[in-house]
């Protein structure tokens, strides 16, 4: 509850209530930013010597290495906010690489004028997001800028994980033949993110599906499947994450619309704004390329949500396309959106 | 989904595609008027399911489509003053004029706003009495009530500081001109259900008379073009040639007469230049005397200077349903939605767009050649 973070937040409110320019200065104001914000909030081993870079031990494989920055208006929204996105949206990238996620940097750039309590708000949904995602941020930075030359917070997290699977996992290890599972519906982060931005009210409650992918993706591997590719649906949502794989591994793809489910408040938003749930942004949905004959095994594993949405076509026309079989039993093509999805005039 | 699903159902779509089929005994040649038709047909591969006999033109009812150059020129040019916020519907922003569009603008520090309905652009206004505030009120008869009561409300609070740039459309006009058009290939219309809702489809009885065409008012999902598309060729192959309403849901006779009011009372009707196809007479609304203040060409004295449109682009063609996009040399190579030459590609309700979207692994035999007669009289 937001009640409980600003009673627990360590700098009192009126005492020093925004974040002013002294903060990033490098003197007593950001000592004091730093003790009684992200200390208490990071609080760990690593982080506590407060020295230039933190020292890490030695791990048993290979590293993965990833990096992200978040810059969402508003900061907060149904189901998540800027804090929640920072962890989960680096934690995500490492998984994608069949990496454990181990550490995090986080970089923080504040804008003057920023409530202290916002900033607390944040960085507590960072801390509880790095707990449950089995991370811990152990460097960090802090800049401010001018009012007016930022977004209320910008947040970079860079982030270590170890590889412990023998499998190469990427578009370049994905097969024709193979199926392709995605976890849960599509289209709720974006949809929540917009509707908070732009004061849209809808009939039902659509909150973001940002969660940590650590826990599906180990238990694909612990599962013994043969992971071939996964890739986390962001910005371009699923078509995007679909037609750069497809690009990356030079092989078509054959996709059942109606195997992907989309609820039904994103669908009705969709249609009244004129966007495409496929191409709405998740925090919290990946699709994984595995061989057929292990696709039932893998969808069990992943849980009820999931679904087998379609399949990877034999090497053909170039470059390779895309196709979604569609409700009517017709066929398009998937196409990355050219930038923004705009809404339409009517 | 209520609504929805009931309208996309598979084995229904079937039985319809089959029922049309069973129909045809000859070719028949349908334009669909709207471009929110033509999105849903390529998107779902409607087309796809009509027998072979049947082609579908798609039609010039796409507002983002039909918007001058010279109109896109003022709007830059209003957007680009310091102490302007240039208020929008999302997908006009990246609409090219003859230099820039307005995501440009946006870039270079101009306060462009995407707004989902014209009346939170008065909001705007309220709230920034130091600030001009421009509405591009453009689209059909669809979004003209909308785009009416903005102009009234403003005039009603006496908001100085709000004013629209208009370059409002009007789809029975258009129709005439293709129909007039010796080009002609049309034999029956799919009317734009939207637009019917608001005005009613008392307008197209005299067209149907006049050029002997069918016209059927359709919606927009799949059941609802098929249908349209059933109830178009049953009339073709009787003979008959008579306004009916597939849209019943939506659309009565007399269509929406508080919204009629409205519109008749803020603007009056106007010659209009469509961009691809050039002026048609009385096929466009201008802001009435009475709300001429809040003309925002003339608040800011942007005159209408012509512009010149790529001459590789032939967008008018498609929107009069001449040309399909892929018979385009640029199609897909030269002009494409990153790198449009011509507004047809932009649009999520553009021909170009949605062939590129959805279709563009495929070729397409060229259209016929332009026959004599056509469904004119």
């Amino acid at each position: 509850m937001i009640e409980e973070f600003v009673l627990q937040c360590p700098i009192p409110l009126d005492d020093n209530p925004t974040v002013q320019m002294g903060h990033g200065g490098g003197g007593r104001m950001t000592r004091d930013l730093v003790e009684r914000i992200f200390l208490p909030a990071f609080s760990n081993d690593l982080l506590a010597p407060l020295h230039d870079g933190a020292i890490l031990p030695p791990v048993g494989g290979r590293l993965a290495f990833t990096t992200d920055s978040f810059v969402v208006r508003p900061l907060f929204f149904r189901g998540g906010d800027l804090g929640s996105l920072a962890i989960n949206g680096t934690v995500n990238d490492l998984a994608m690489c069949g990496a454990r996620p181990l550490y995090l940097s986080a970089g923080f750039i504040l804008e003057e004028g920023l409530p202290i309590k916002d900033l607390w708000r944040v960085v507590r949904s960072m801390a509880d997001a790095a707990l449950a995602a089995g991370v811990r941020v152990v460097t960090g930075d802090t800049k401010v800028v001018d009012k007016g030359h930022g977004d209320g917070i910008f947040i970079n997290t860079a982030g270590v994980g170890v590889i412990e699977t023998p499998l190469t996992i990427g578009p370049r290890s994905v097969r024709p033949g193979d199926a392709i599972l995605l976890n849960g519906d599509i289209g709720r982060h974006g949809i929540a993110v917009m509707a908070e931005r732009e004061g849209l009210e809808f009939e039902s409650d659509i909150a973001s599906d940002c969660a940590p992918l650590v826990g599906p993706v180990r238990a694909l591997l612990e599962g013994g499947v043969e992971v071939h590719c996964l890739r986390d649906l962001t910005r371009g949502g699923l078509t995007s994450a679909l037609v750069e794989i497809s690009e990356s591994a030079s092989l078509p793809m054959r996709i059942d619309e109606e195997a992907v489910p989309v609820r039904d408040g994103v669908r009705g938003a969709c249609e009244i704004l004129g966007l495409e749930p496929f191409s709405v942004a998740n925090e919290g949905r990946f699709i994984a390329f595995v061989p057929a004959k292990e696709a039932e095994s893998a969808r069990a594993l992943l849980g009820a949500d999931a679904s087998i949405i379609g399949s990877v076509e034999p090497p053909g026309d170039q470059p390779p396309l895309v196709r979604v079989r569609t409700s009517l039993g017709t066929a398009r093509i998937l196409d990355l959106p050219s930038g923004e999805q705009l809404p339409r005039i009517c | 989904m209520k609504y929805l699903d009931e309208y996309r159902d598979a084995a229904t779509a079937r039985t319809y595609a089959e029922a049309i089929a069973r129909i045809t005994t000859r070719p028949w040649t349908i334009m669909e008027v709207c471009g929110g038709q033509t999105h849903a047909i390529v998107r779902f591969g409607i087309d796809t399911l009509l027998p072979p006999q049947i082609s579908l033109l798609h039609g010039p009812g796409c507002p983002v489509c039909v918007t001058p150059l010279e109109v896109l020129d003022q709007a830059v040019s209003i957007a680009s003053r310091p102490g302007v916020i240039f208020c929008s519907f999302g997908d006009m922003l990246r609409v090219p004029g003859s230099q820039r569009d307005l995501f440009q603008v946006k870039s270079n520090g101009g306060d462009v706003r995407i707004v989902y309905s014209p009346v939170d652009a008065v909001q705007i206004a309220r709230e920034n009495p130091e600030k001009e505030v421009v509405f591009l009120a453009v689209g059909f008869e669809t979004t003209a009530p909308a785009n009416a009561m903005a102009v009234h409300r403003a005039k009603e609070e006496g908001l100085s500081n709000f004013s629209v740039l208009v370059s409002h459309v009007l789809v029975p006009p258009a129709m005439e001109a293709i129909l007039s058009s010796r080009q002609n290939r049309v034999q029956g219309f799919l009317a734009a259900g939207h637009v019917c809702t608001v005005m009613g489809y008392t307008e197209y009885e005299p067209l149907a008379r006049r050029y002997h065409v069918p016209i059927v008012v359709t919606g927009f999902e799949p059941l609802d073009i098929l249908q349209g598309v059933y109830l178009c060729v049953r009339q073709l192959e009787e003979g008959r040639a008579e306004v009916e309403n597939q849209y019943s849901r939506s659309v009565r006779r007399e269509g929406n007469q508080p919204a009629q009011e409205l519109i008749r009372k803020v603007f009056t009707v106007v010659p209009r230049k469509w961009r691809g196809i050039g002026e048609i007479p009385a096929s466009g609304l201008g802001l009435a005397p009475a709300y001429a203040v809040f003309d925002a060409a003339r608040r800011f004295q942007v005159d209408s200077q012509h512009a010149e449109e790529n001459p590789e682009c032939i967008s008018g063609l498609v929107l009069q349903g001449i040309k399909k996009p892929q018979e385009c040399s640029a199609f897909g190579t030269k002009c494409t939605p990153m790198h449009p030459l011509g507004a047809t590609m932009v649009s999520s309700e553009g021909a170009c767009a949605a062939y590129y979207k959805y279709r563009r692994h495929e070729t397409v035999p060229p259209s016929p050649p332009v026959s004599a007669g056509g469904a004119a009289p």
